[in-house]
């Protein structure tokens, strides 16, 4: 049986894996649901960019689920305290999805404009409304969430929602948000022609500056303008979790400790700003597929600058600070972590591979041709 | 903090997403089904009508897939949102088979039944086939995981407590696996599912019938649907009784109060057809029994007794009074972890721990419980008889009433006349929403008969909560009942146009009300 330590870095990083997976995977969906009402001007244009993702909505949306039942079976700490204390943020989230499955599935299947331009809006909603508030949480993770725990580990939420909604949250959301949409108008790129193709380029190229500049005015502002979290004592990497075991003080600039201590993790954030220029770059040059990986490299080196720098918190309390949940003290029990260890490695690698063959199968350029033609089988 | 008001909403929001959530999971798994027999009808004898078949039945699918997929993510979202004590308390076994059926199954149901609405012109026909099969593993096997997770909150096994994480924790993977709670709820429930289908496709292919419209279509359609769901009826109900002995066995609370046994009879007990439940004076007022019944279907034996509620509350009522020992002791491990006094005290009296917990419901210091509080904790061990009672007796009267609906429709395939037994195509129109009914008392049975636990002896209810106000809580079931009203009635209108419209609608020029060149709508 692997070390208990060990295996809890392995969580960090495969929830890691796994967020990565859904901002690559749903995120081209969502950023392809938040461009469908600008980049399609009328209906065949507009069943074009929802065929592009018509037959992998449903698999790549599996990516949220699973990271979601993950964090649950590794972390359930992190995931009680979260998902209740976000509460409403939560439920925005979830009922904003909603609209993704009804919105692709039901579209179609009456002809009616008004109909349609509803579900358009659904799909918009349901691209738009996640991604923003994935950042918005991220950002308060960063600043510290008002929550603690009683003696016998129950949660207790103390903020607002309203609260969550701060300057540096709201620019972490647009962080978030404008990095899936570009990665979404790469994926338009691989798949239109014409018209659409031409306005998912300028959306590319608009969301992928964007995604730069607010990603550099974030990373200066957790420099200068929020205090990170330092662990001083108690909470062994290798103990049993208890997350009132511990004792934490917050710090100016100690989100930066990570870097200055290990060197080689400013690959990471490196890998954001490379990424996303590649991403601008490819989009100039008409290189829809270095776009694309582009674009993914920028969604890692973003969420992976988010972990990194928290390291080794998940969420900070900013009202107890002792309650914060730590990679080592808000995870499941060594054998429960082990076995969804071996679980993921037998089944992430066989999920890649017919993921793969899936899009090998629908692959080629969806146009206006097609969706005339598909009437009644199509989007 | 939290109040009786904040746990009957938390209850009821529950309650209300999974029922609602529960209106699309059964035609699921037994819809991939269907779709696969007809599929490989197609495959195997080349006939264009089988696959017109598959693609219209999947048509109807779709629309239902559709709500499930956004009724489903709701289900993932509750045990944080609202149970995050829950959560947190049991996160460690119950986490698990939810993020392996992710990894499993949703990724392989998901991921093909892209490629199953929309491969039909890039694949072949073998391959598509097996696109279609996949769905059908992956639909089926997210049912076994779900009901992993669930037959251990009714029978947890493979677990033990920990009072330095303040939590259950695994101990025997193999053990959740194959609970034989979990493994007979699985074959019960997805078997329930394949007679939802086959009373659909069986009531939809009826009214063609009676309409006189599509009848080659129809007819087919009809045959498959008689012979899958006469086989899925009869697996039901033998499923069933098998569910009755687990209970026995591990949940003789539920069992006796679905039966409104208030005192052990001799062995072997009679079952009671119906009765006049008199809850408040704990007795019958008059019965229908049918001698020997219960005993069998709760021990497989005639000499075996089965504890009646009377005998079972006396048990409880001892396990609460060590449970407050073990609640105290752990109370001073929580304060000093060195403590070996309470060490030992915890250890003699851990395995009552939940009973103790229930009297938190009375009071915050259970070591200061009055006799008082201990009865009324006794009290809701067992769950209120009189829903029970008739929830479960009519869910058993509707299977029976399904595997007679499909004994004759099987038959008259059979012989072939069934397009003139007029009174049976009426007879499946008029039972498509019977199986529906059944399946959501199975869920009440099942879930309201658990109380007052969320997980069986181990985490009462009333501690599951997250510590949200009322107000919340009401706010988002408003916000719930609202969304889904909306999405109910969008979905149902679309399933009416296009089961009205039948196989036209995949615009081929074969079907009724089409023109001969197969046009436009």
């Amino acid at each position: 049986m692997l070390d208990y330590e060990v295996l809890k870095l392995i969580w960090w990083l495969f929830v890691g894996v796994l967020l990565l997976g859904f901002a690559i995977m749903d995120g081209h969906d969502m950023g392809v649901g938040t461009l469908l009402p600008f980049v399609g001007k009328n209906d065949n244009e507009r069943r074009v960019v929802i065929n592009t993702v018509g037959p992998h909505w449903d698999g790549n949306q599996v990516w949220f689920i699973t990271g979601g039942g993950a964090i649950f079976a590794a972390w359930p700490l992190v995931y009680a305290t979260a998902f209740s204390g976000f509460y409403w943020a939560m439920l925005a989230v979830l009922w904003s999805l909603f609209f993704r499955p009804v919105g692709f599935d039901y579209r179609s299947k009456i002809a009616s404009p008004l109909w349609r331009s509803t579900w358009d809006w659904g799909l918009f909603i349901g691209g738009a409304v996640p991604p923003l508030i994935f950042g918005v949480a991220f950002g308060n993770l960063l600043q510290g969430v008002p929550f603690h725990f009683d003696n016998d580990l129950r949660s207790y939420y103390t903020g607002s929602f309203w609260a969550l909604l701060n300057p540096f949250a709201l620019l972490a959301g647009l962080v978030s948000t404008t990095m899936i949409t570009a990665h979404g108008a790469n994926f338009l790129l691989i798949r239109t022609e014409g018209d659409v193709y031409r306005r998912a380029r300028t959306a590319s190229l608009l969301f992928g500056a964007l995604s730069l500049l607010t990603f550099a005015a974030a990373g200066v502002w957790v420099m200068h303008g929020i205090n990170g979290f330092v662990l001083t004592g108690g909470d062994l990497p290798g103990g049993l979790p208890n997350p009132m075991d511990k004792t934490v003080v917050t710090a100016p600039g100690a989100w930066l400790h990570n870097y200055s201590a290990y060197p080689l993790t400013l690959l990471v954030p490196a890998a954001a700003f490379a990424g996303g220029l590649v991403s601008v770059v490819a989009a100039l040059a008409n290189r829809p597929l270095t776009a694309f990986i582009g674009s993914s490299v920028n969604m890692l080196g973003i969420i992976g600058t988010a972990g990194v720098s928290m390291f080794p918190f998940i969420m900070p309390s900013s009202t107890d600070p002792r309650s914060s949940l730590t990679v080592w003290d808000s995870v499941s029990s060594q054998t429960t972590l082990g076995l969804m260890f071996w679980a993921t490695l037998i089944f992430l690698p066989l999920v890649i591979f017919y993921t793969s063959w899936a899009y090998k199968v629908m692959s080629g350029k969806v146009t206006l041709d097609y969706v005339k033609g598909h009437d009644h089988s199509a989007y | 903090m939290i109040s009786t008001e904040l746990v009957d909403i938390s209850r009821l929001q529950f309650a209300m997403v999974a029922l609602f959530h529960f209106l699309f999971v059964p035609l699921t798994l037994g819809m991939t089904f269907l779709l696969v027999i007809m599929e490989s009808t197609y495959v195997v004898t080349g006939k264009q009508v089988y696959k017109d078949m598959t693609q219209f039945w999947g048509k109807l699918f779709g629309i239902n897939f559709a709500l499930g997929v956004t009724t489903g993510i709701t289900m993932e979202f509750q045990f944080g949102t609202n149970w995050a004590y829950y959560s947190h308390y049991v996160g460690d076994i119950f986490g698990a088979p939810l993020a392996i059926e992710g990894l499993m199954a949703f990724f392989l149901e998901s991921t093909f039944i892209g490629l199953f609405f929309f491969g039909w012109e890039k694949l072949s026909k073998v391959k598509h086939l097996m696109v279609t099969m996949l769905v059908a593993l992956g639909s089926n096997l997210s049912a076994l995981w779900i009901l992993v997770a669930n037959g251990w909150m009714n029978n947890p096994v493979g677990s033990d407590f920990s009072y330095v994480t303040m939590r259950m924790e695994m101990t025997g993977f193999w053990d959740v696996i194959f609970n034989p709670q979990a493994q007979a709820k699985f074959v019960h429930t997805v078997s329930a599912g394949y007679v939802t289908a086959s009373v659909f496709v069986l009531g939809i292919s009826s009214w063609y019938l009676l309409k006189g419209r599509d009848i080659e279509f129809a007819k087919r359609s009809f045959r498959i649907a008689a012979a899958f769901g006469f086989a899925s009826a009869l697996s039901v109900i033998v499923l069933g009784d098998e569910s009755g002995y687990t209970v026995g066995a591990n949940q003789e609370t539920k069992m006796a109060a679905i039966e409104a046994m208030w005192h052990t009879e001799p062995a072997p007990a009679s079952f009671n057809l119906i009765a006049g439940v008199d809850e408040a004076h704990q007795k019958n007022d008059w019965a229908i029994e049918i001698p020997y019944v219960m005993g069998l279907i709760g021990t497989r034996s005639t000499t075996k007794t089965i504890p009646g509620i009377a005998e079972i509350k006396a048990r409880n009522l001892v396990r609460i009074q060590n449970g407050i020992h073990a609640v105290t002791a752990l109370a001073a491990l929580r304060a000093n972890p060195a403590d070996a006094v309470a060490r030992a005290e915890f250890d003699r009296y851990k395995a009552d721990l939940g009973f103790g917990l229930l009297l938190k419901k009375y009071t915050s210091d259970v070591s200061k419980a009055t006799p008082d509080m201990i009865r009324m904790a006794d009290d809701d061990t067992i769950p209120r008889v009189l829903p029970l009672f008739w929830t479960f007796r009519f869910m058993v009267a509707i299977g029976f009433g399904l595997l007679l609906l499909f004994v004759l429709a099987l038959y008259a395939s059979v012989k072939n006349d069934f397009v003139q037994k007029r009174w049976l195509l009426r007879w499946a129109v008029w039972f498509i929403p019977v199986p529906w009914m059944a399946a959501e008392m199975g869920w009440f049975v099942a879930e309201y008969g658990r109380q007052p636990w969320t997980i069986y002896g181990v985490l009462p209810t009333w501690l599951s909560t997250s510590t949200l106000t009322s107000a919340s809580v009401y706010a988002s079931l408003t916000g719930f009942l609202l969304l889904y009203a909306g999405l109910f009635v969008v979905e149902m209108y679309l399933m009416v146009k296009f089961a009205r419209q039948g196989p036209s609608s995949l615009y081929t020029g074969r079907y009724a009300g089409e023109t001969a060149q197969g046009a436009v709508a």
